[in-house]
Order: structure tokens, then C-alpha cells, then sequence
């Protein structure tokens, strides 16, 4: 018996119908220039009145996306005046602020480089975006594959405007990650001979997404925990940073972080500091559901953004093409891109295929987009929401039986939870959020334009341009967090701290209220997500 | 507006009734209630081990383990949450570590108390067979323990119900940590393209790709082979590329 309702059952036996034609079709990758089209006219970030300029400090005139201008023009939750700066609980070199594989990967290498190193994180050490990425990590090792090769796909998948020298960092390093974290005991998939199996994303030209089911994250972010309390690294959780310090000479010299439990406000003085905050799901941007963890709040940027640093392709929002559409418990999780990687295909209410499954997820996501709001060629829930078939059962077929339960073990128990076989029936899909494509612009030592601030990870921009590739942001907080470690962890051996002081967030609010747009209603950083009573409710919030 | 047609059911948050509507999760339920999380939740889709909430219904003397953010609400059901378990985890620095078979049990010698009450598999949210891979670790099996404990979150029900006091969480980590490093065949593809980079094999192609205009890298682009799906033997036309 079938777990989709009635209504959605015609359409899915258009699934089975069409599937042992399907599994031999051929259907061509899009040209660059049809990509562009498809782009500018399906894609959210081309929406119009999606976005507006930043009004204040050195963004200002960058346009992003309005939830997040939102924050940017909202008040301190530090009020300068009234907090003392010499309430300070601890001097450290190199203080981490987020407790993902980023500020992980950071703080072993900065401690590895003999600094005082103090990981400090909103909610739990390990919460993050990191441990939800199901499909893998990007590495050319393969006989065929090169890191040039991996650098061409990059660039193709971020339409050709990442900064070059931090793809190239990304690249290079990429096999050396691997290797750490397979020594530090990641359980990577294995062929029968044992070396490493590695898997298909969109926009890759050779097989390189390495995987430990569709565990990936969560494996390798227990495993670098696990490592993190082995070297005894200290870590403060529930505290989330709410500014950055900086002293007379505009250096980043600490933060001021409050205590989620108490309330108390304090100070952590640093000679450098690595913000690896990730990303900002949880505004909704559009009204779209997001894959992101609870915790993803933007708080990294607003800090930041008001320290000075300066912000990159933060318009540039990534929509993974396969969220969950149904049921509506799991609206908007993640269903790995691996399945598609593993030859799952996408296929329309109607049974057909509208795009090729190993397009870049912007390309995907866009024809998704016109399949349903242009074309009308969705599958309509019980309540409302419409998505297209991703065709499961298929990896079955081409792949062998038990290949869903070897590869896909915690997206099968998912939907195993609501009655659905995914080896079996189809997965209702549509475009969630999923990635801040942009962020802090850094150089190739994680550093950003404000000196001793460094970064890493989701919340850092550049190296992905305006889209990543499936697979590129385990592999960029690891390459980025390690190489933001080691330098802040040098730096930290000759840096001079001056007078500690909060003067840049009087002057942004005062350049606020001057163009009048200073939105006292809005405390920022937001922290936490709001989705308490009817909002509990809302479509968006799984 | 939504609320219209709706049954709400009764629920009770640590004893304290509310009147949610059927169809939530137990984790949007609370937040319906007024909950504003900073504990017992994470990533919002079971993973993460964060929510672990215990219930009973009426009329029922069994106690149910569930992540808060994958179960649904049951009428009249009576809540409580667990956001931390104290656990044991040792001391130990993996790349030091001998395999030898008793490793597990010299690290944590409480693994050898268990009574094979099979508590701990009974409620695991994950259905992982938890005494089973104790015992493989009794045993000194250290890849039937990683592979058997793959899936957990390490929410820490399980030792929060151990009578003979295991922290079987920190117990398979080590076993999985153990196997990665030790066991599993280092790759050997790996290790010599690690050497190439090191060598600097790459360095005079990647220069040359930086210093490409826009133009040029999507012409270049297109000359990309694709590497089909379905065969494992494909060779390319040309493997040099784009080094020549």
C-alpha cells in the first residue's frame, strides 16, 4: 500500500509507467548561454524586490537579499554605552566564534600552532550545517580527475566569478583534507579493493564527491569533536557572539558574547579572532523552507558587517533543487544530491524528465521552478504545496538492490518514519534554501579585510562565486578553517592589541538613523529563530 | 486562519497541559505551546541528537523514546526532554592507540559489567542494535562496533538507561575512530596524488587557469569531457587536459 493520499497516486503511476523508457534516455546538458536564461528568469536571486542595498558602513550600496538588510538595519543588542569592556572573562590568541567544522577545523590548527586557542559557539559544540550535509566532500584523487579539472567545474558552477586564488587554495588542498580527516578515523565509503568510492554531484565532469553514507557530515563533525576533546582544546557553549571588538587602529581585538542560560554579558579579549558562524536558512529568504540547522541566523554577517569587513556575492542565494515536499513534517529537509549523483532522476507530474539530473543546483533549481509555477507540470499536496517526483527507486534498478540502504541508510529510516519506501515509491521534491553562496570576502589565508578577523566556512565568500558545487562546502570549511587556523594562530605571536572599544557599532547606527532607516524594533544579532505560536503553524518552518 | 477544521489534542510539557493541533511534530508542538528553543533543538531533522524526549499516553505503562523534531503528537501524551546526558568519554590520542582486541575494554573496562538487559537497544531513536555491538566490543570486534554503531547521534539514551552504567556512545566512536585509522586500507590514490601536488605537478596549469578572463575559462570550459554515469572502465581522449 502507498503512503502518498490519493490524490497525489495517478501521478505517480505516471512515474511507474515511464521509468523503464526513462532509464535509458539521453537527454542533453544546457549550453552556458541557455543556462544563463534559464537563470535570469526562473531563478530566485533574479526575483524581483527580492533584494535591496545595504544602507550603512563599508557594504553600503551592495545589494542583498531583505531579510537580511533587515538585520543589517536593526539595533545592537549591545548597547555601547552601557556595556563594560572591561568585564572580561578571558584573554585567549586565537578565539574561535562557532563551533561547526570550520571553527573545529580552525581551532586544531591554531592550537597545533601553540596558541591559546578558545572555541566559543551558540548552542552545542558541533551544531551546525556542517554535521547535516549528507552527500560528501569534493577531492580530486581520482585516476582521470585533477585539481585543474576541479578547478574548472568550480568556476563553471559559480558562473565564472569566483576569486581565482582562493579556488585554487580550495583545489590544492583538497586531497590533502581527505587524508587528514581519513587519519583522524573518518570512515569513508570504500570500493571492494579499499580505496576511496567517490560519486557524481551536479556540474562535476569526473566522479569526486567522497561520502560515509549519507552521513558525511555528521561522521566527520563527531569524529573532529571527538579530536577537539582529545587535544583539550577549551570550548564555551551557549554563548553566542553579539559584536566583534575592535581597538583604536580598527583590529579585531575580541568580542562581546552573551550567555544564553543567564543572560550575562562579557568580554573574551583575543589577538585574533576566526568568526566560522555559517549560514542564514533560518530567515526564510522568499518565504522559502531551508535545509539549514536552527542555529543558521546570519549572526557571523551582522557582526562583522558592522566591524567593517567587507561582504561578497551576499546576494546570491543557493536553492538546492531537492528539498522535501512531502510529507509536511519533513517540508524543505534535504534529500541528498548524491541520488541523483547515483542516477535517481527528476520527472514531472506527468512522468517526463525536464532537465538533466547532474546540472549545478542553480540551473537545477530554476527548471524545477519552471516546471511547476510556468508550466504547471507539479504535483499538488493535500495542503497546498507542489514539487516534482525524484525518481528513488530508479538507483535501485541501475545500481542494485540494497544500494539505497548501503548508501542512503538515514534518508531511507526519514522516510521509513512516515510509511514511505524510498526504494520502493518516488520522494516529493522542490527548491529550499540551503547556502549562502557569498559572505565575508577573505584572502587565501581566511583573513578579511579587517585586520586580525579572520574566516571560514559558510559564512566566508568567494571561493564559490555565485553558486557552489555539491560537495565544495565540506571540503571549503576544512581547507579554509584549517588555513584560517595557522595563519591567525602566526599572527597571533606578533600582534599588538590597542584600546578595546565598541565606537564602530555607535557610528553604524548613527549613519542608520541619518539616512532614517534605523530599525529599533530589530535586535540583532536575531540568535535565535522565532516560530513560537501560530508562526509554529507556518509552512515554512519544519 | 489555519487553525480552522483543525482537532487539537491535549498534551502535557513537563506536566503542564496544552491544546496543540493534531499533525505537529512533538518539537513544532511545544513551539505552538510558546517554546522558544535553546536547548533540545538542533538540526530540525534528525540528526543531530539534540531533541531526545521521553512520553508516556494513557493506559499504557511503557515509557517511549523519540527525537522531538521526527515524532508526531499523540493525544494526551505527557512530555519530557533530555537535552544533555552526562557521559564517560576517556581520555586516549587515536593516532597512539594500538589494535590490539582488547582496546575497547582497556579504554572502557565498564563495557565488561553489561547484563544483556538490551535496554539500550530497545530505546534507541535510531533502532541501532546497541547490546549487540557491546558485546562485539566485549568481544574485541572492533568492526562489527563500527559498523553496527554507524548511524548513532550520539543522543545518549542509551547511557542515561544503562544499568551497568556505559557510555556506549563514546564506546563506538572510538570503535569507528579506531577503524578508520587503523583498519581501513590507507588509499592508495590518495597518498600519490598528495605527492603530485606536493611535487608541484599542478602548480603551472593552475597558474595558468587564474590568470584566464572570462572568455577563455568558458571556452576552455566546454572542452570538458564528461565522464559518463553508468561505466567504471571510461578512459577520457584526452587525460592530459587541460594540462596541454
Amino acid at each position: 500500500m502507498s503512503a502518498y493520499p490519493e490524490s497525489m497516486q495517478e501521478s505517480m503511476r505516471n512515474v511507474e509507467t515511464t521509468r523503464p523508457r526513462r532509464a535509458r534516455e539521453e537527454i542533453p546538458m544546457l549550453s552556458l548561454r541557455e543556462r544563463q536564461e534559464l537563470l535570469q528568469k526562473y531563478h530566485p536571486d533574479y526575483r524581483e524586490g527580492g533584494r535591496r542595498e545595504i544602507k550603512a558602513g563599508v557594504n553600503k550600496g551592495q545589494r542583498v537579499p531583505n531579510e537580511l538588510a533587515d538585520l543589517f538595519e536593526g539595533i545592537s543588542v549591545v548597547r555601547p554605552g552601557e556595556m563594560d569592556l572591561g568585564h572580561v572573562k578571558e584573554e585567549v590568541d586565537v578565539l574561535v566564534i562557532g563551533g561547526g567544522g570550520g571553527g573545529a577545523s580552525a581551532a586544531v590548527f591554531a592550537a597545533g600552532g601553540g596558541a591559546k586557542t578558545l572555541i566559543t559557539t551558540k548552542l552545542r559544540f558541533g551544531d551546525s550545517n556542517t554535521l547535516m550535509a549528507e552527500g560528501g566532500i569534493q577531492a580530486a584523487v581520482g585516476k582521470f580527475d585533477s585539481p585543474a579539472l576541479h578547478y574548472l567545474d568550480t568556476l563553471g558552477g559559480g558562473g565564472f566569478q569566483n576569486l581565482p586564488n582562493l579556488v585554487q587554495a580550495l583545489v590544492s588542498d583538497a586531497p590533502m583534507i581527505l587524508e587528514w580527516l581519513a587519519r583522524l578515523g573518518v570512515m569513508f565509503d570504500r570500493k571492494e579493493d579499499g580505496d576511496l568510492l567517490a560519486s557524481f554531484a551536479g556540474g562535476q565532469c569526473r566522479r569526486r564527491v567522497h561520502s560515509a553514507a549519507d552521513y558525511t557530515g555528521m561522521e566527520i563533525m563527531r569524529v573532529l569533536r571527538d579530536e577537539v576533546y582529545s587535544q583539550g582544546i577549551e570550548i564555551l557553549e551557549f554563548s553566542p557572539a553579539v559584536e566583534l571588538i575592535l581597538d583604536e587602529k580598527r583590529r579585531c581585538a575580541g568580542a562581546v558574547f552573551v550567555n544564553l542560560d543567564t543572560d550575562e554579558m562579557f568580554v573574551i579579549r583575543a589577538k585574533t579572532v576566526i568568526l566560522a558562524t555559517g549560514g542564514i536558512g533560518r530567515l526564510h529568504i522568499q518565504g522559502f523552507p531551508t535545509t539549514n540547522h536552527y542555529g543558521a541566523t546570519a549572526d557571523g554577517l551582522v557582526i562583522a558587517d558592522r566591524a567593517g569587513a567587507k561582504i561578497i556575492f551576499m546576494d546570491a542565494i543557493q536553492f538546492h533543487p531537492t528539498g522535501t515536499a512531502y510529507p509536511e513534517q519533513l517540508l524543505g529537509l534535504l534529500v541528498s544530491e548524491a541520488f541523483r549523483g547515483w542516477s535517481a532522476q527528476l520527472v514531472n507530474g506527468e512522468g517526463r524528465r525536464f532537465i538533466h539530473e547532474l546540472e549545478t543546483r542553480d540551473i537545477t533549481s530554476s527548471a524545477t521552478i519552471r516546471e511547476v509555477v510556468e508550466r504547471k507540470n507539479g504535483v499538488a499536496t493535500p495542503t497546498g504545496m507542489h514539487g516534482v517526483w525524484l525518481d528513488t527507486p530508479l538507483v535501485e534498478i541501475n545500481k542494485g538492490k540494497g544500494t539505497i540502504h548501503r548508501i542512503f541508510p538515514h534518508l531511507f529510516h526519514r522516510f521509513d518514519t512516515y510509511g514511505i519506501d524510498i526504494t520502493k515509491e518516488p520522494v516529493l521534491v522542490y527548491p529550499t534554501q540551503h547556502y549562502q553562496n557569498g559572505g565575508i570576502l577573505i584572502d587565501e589565508y581566511g583573513e578579511t579585510t579587517v585586520k586580525n578577523l579572520f574566516a571560514a566556512g559558510e559564512v566566508s565568500g568567494g571561493v564559490h562565486g555565485r553558486n557552489r558545487l555539491g560537495g565544495n562546502s565540506l571540503l571549503d570549511i576544512f581547507v579554509f578553517g584549517r588555513r584560517a587556523g595557522i595563519q591567525a594562530a602566526l599572527r597571533a605571536k606578533e600582534a599588538v592589541v590597542g584600546r578595546p572599544s565598541l565606537d564602530h557599532v555607535i557610528e553604524y547606527e548613527k549613519e542608520l538613523e541619518k539616512s532614517g532607516i534605523l530599525r529599533r524594533h530589530i535586535k540583532t544579532p536575531l540568535l535565535l529563530p522565532d516560530y513560537r505560536y501560530e508562526k509554529a503553524l507556518g509552512k515554512v518552518h519544519q | 486562519m489555519e487553525n480552522q477544521g483543525k482537532k487539537f489534542f491535549s498534551i502535557y510539557i513537563f506536566g503542564k497541559k496544552y491544546r496543540v493541533p493534531e499533525g505537529l511534530t512533538v518539537q513544532k508542538a511545544m513551539e505552538f505551546a510558546g517554546y522558544q528553543f535553546i536547548r533540545s533543538c538542533g538540526c530540525r531533522g534528525g540528526i543531530c541528537g539534540a531533541c531526545l524526549t521521553e512520553y508516556r499516553t494513557p493506559g499504557s505503562y511503557q515509557l517511549k523514546v523519540v527525537l522531538a523534531c521526527q515524532a508526531l503528537i499523540e493525544q494526551e501524551m505527557q512530555i519530557t526532554q533530555s537535552p544533555f546526558v552526562p557521559m564517560n568519554r576517556a581520555a586516549y590520542h587515536l593516532g597512539a592507540l594500538k589494535v590490539q582486541p582488547g582496546v575497547l575494554g582497556r579504554i572502557y573496562p565498564e563495557i565488561y559489567r553489561c547484563l544483556q538487559c538490551n535496554t539500550c537497544t530497545r530505546v534507541c531513536p535510531m533502532e541501532i542494535q546497541v547490546m549487540e555491538y557491546i558485546a562485539h566490543a566485549i568481544r574485541g570486534d572492533i568492526e562489527k562496533v563500527a559498523t553496527l554503531s554507524f548511524q548513532c547521534i550520539l543522543c545518549g539514551v542509551c547511557a542515561a538507561k544503562c544499568p551497568a552504567e556505559i557510555s556506549q556512545p563514546h564506546v563506538a566512536l572510538l570503535a569507528r575512530r579506531i577503524y578508520g585509522r587503523h583498519i581501513l586500507p590507507f588509499p592508495e590514490g590518495l597518498g600519490q596524488r598528495i605527492s603530485d601536488i606536493k611535487a608541484g605537478r599542478y602548480d603551472r596549469v593552475l597558474e595558468r587557469l587564474t590568470r584566464l578572463s572570462t572568455e577563455e575559462l568558458m571556452k576552455v570550459y566546454t572542452f570538458r569531457e564528461q565522464e559518463p554515469q553508468e561505466s567504471d572502465q571510461w578512459v577520457p581522449k584526452n587525460p592530459k587536459f587541460p594540462e596541454d
